[in-house]
């Protein structure tokens, strides 16, 4: 990828497409998500423990009134959603909502300085946005359906929450156990697989845009009039999706975040 | 040379139908996002004192609005540039 440009614009867009894998069929490991998600988890928890390690009772800092801002905010939208102890469910908000929003936030680099600087250690394929690949989304999502059960089984107790998805929708009687116990299961299954689409659909076409619009200026031959107006178009969608997409990369982690309490909270409640 | 005809239809299939999933979805986005907004207006005008929490809530539905079409959006394109339908095909 370094040196020589693109053959053709299908060429371009599979070859950002293509991730770094090793392994085969099942085993398959998609190299470049799994660094960059682990590294950007390792930068959450060092702008966190920066912040709390210099944190005052006094005046604070930019840094500090910034991070508080962060944690009050997330703390009152559990509050008012999840009204039982928060104790757990308001630091993995935290933590969803940061790790999201920070891995969505790499589409918002130029498009080909991650791959050109992967290109530097020897890599020729190197995707930088960990949300933009289904298996993080579902790894996320499925974590979720996890706390999800574990709140279900906390709240109800394991005999109580069994009982529930045999009884739940319908009513008692033996004959209706099998269509409860269905429909159950669709309601559950459908919440991992919609919040981890959801997410993946809105990065995954985010990052398609950005390569879109990078085709305008690939057309540039020399200072014609074509290859200049390619390159203004760029630069002025560029910069015009790039501010769309910030509020697109927020909303989408603050969503991931709010459902997944809003699930737990669906989870605690009796019925 | 059968096997051109049969990727060129196959193409022209495609793009119908990514047409139809792009337009029908952005039909059905703009819709669901000009009733939401209207009604947030009318709120907002009706009782003033309430625009900061339903401003929050207007942002999560439009997102979750939003993200159907997304999503469809993402699939078209994938179909667009790696269209496994034609990998059959060699």
């Amino acid at each position: 990828m370094a040196g020589e440009g693109p053959a053709s614009s299908t060429e371009y867009i599979t070859h950002h497409l293509t991730h770094f894998k090793v392994g085969e069929g099942f085993w398959t490991f998609h190299v470049d998500t799994m660094f960059m998600s682990i590294l950007l988890g390792l930068v959450t928890i060092g702008l966190f423990y920066s912040a709390a390690r210099k944190a005052t009772a006094g005046v604070p800092g930019k840094w500090q009134a910034f991070v508080e801002m962060v944690v009050e905010f997330i703390d009152t939208t559990v509050k008012e959603v999840f009204h039982l102890d928060r104790s757990f469910l308001a630091p993995l908000a935290l933590t969803i909502f940061v790790w999201v929003f920070l891995m969505n936030a790499m589409d918002l680099l130029p498009l080909d300085v991650p791959g050109h600087i992967a290109a530097l250690f020897g890599i020729h394929y190197w995707r930088v946005v960990p949300t933009a690949d289904a298996n993080t989304t579902f790894a996320m999502s499925i974590t979720v359906l996890i706390v999800v059960l574990y709140f279900s089984i906390k709240a109800k107790g394991a005999g109580g929450y069994l009982h529930e998805l045999f009884t739940a929708p319908f009513g008692a009687n033996p004959l209706l156990w099998i269509p409860n116990f269905l429909l159950n299961l669709v309601e559950l299954l459908s919440k991992p697989v919609s919040l981890a689409m959801r997410l993946f659909g809105n990065m995954y076409a985010g990052e398609l845009v950005f390569m879109l619009i990078a085709l305008l200026g690939a057309t540039w031959v020399g200072f014609t009039v074509g290859s200049s107006l390619g390159m203004l178009g760029q630069i002025i969608m560029g910069a015009g999706w790039a501010i769309f997409h910030i509020l697109i990369i927020t909303l989408q982690a603050f969503i991931f975040m709010v459902l997944t309490v809003v699930y737990s909270a669906m989870a605690t409640e009796h019925h | 040379m059968e096997n051109l005809a049969l990727i060129a239809q196959v193409q022209g299939y495609t793009a119908i139908a990514l047409g139809l999933i792009i337009g029908l979805g952005a039909i059905g986005a703009c819709i669901g996002i000009g009733i939401m907004g209207s009604k947030f207006l009318e709120a907002a005008a009706r009782q003033p004192e309430l625009i900061p929490t339903l401003q929050g809530r207007m942002f999560l539905l439009a997102g979750l609005i939003d993200a159907a079409f997304l999503i469809g959006v993402a699939l078209a394109m994938f179909f667009a540039f790696a269209n496994p339908l034609l990998a059959r095909f060699g």
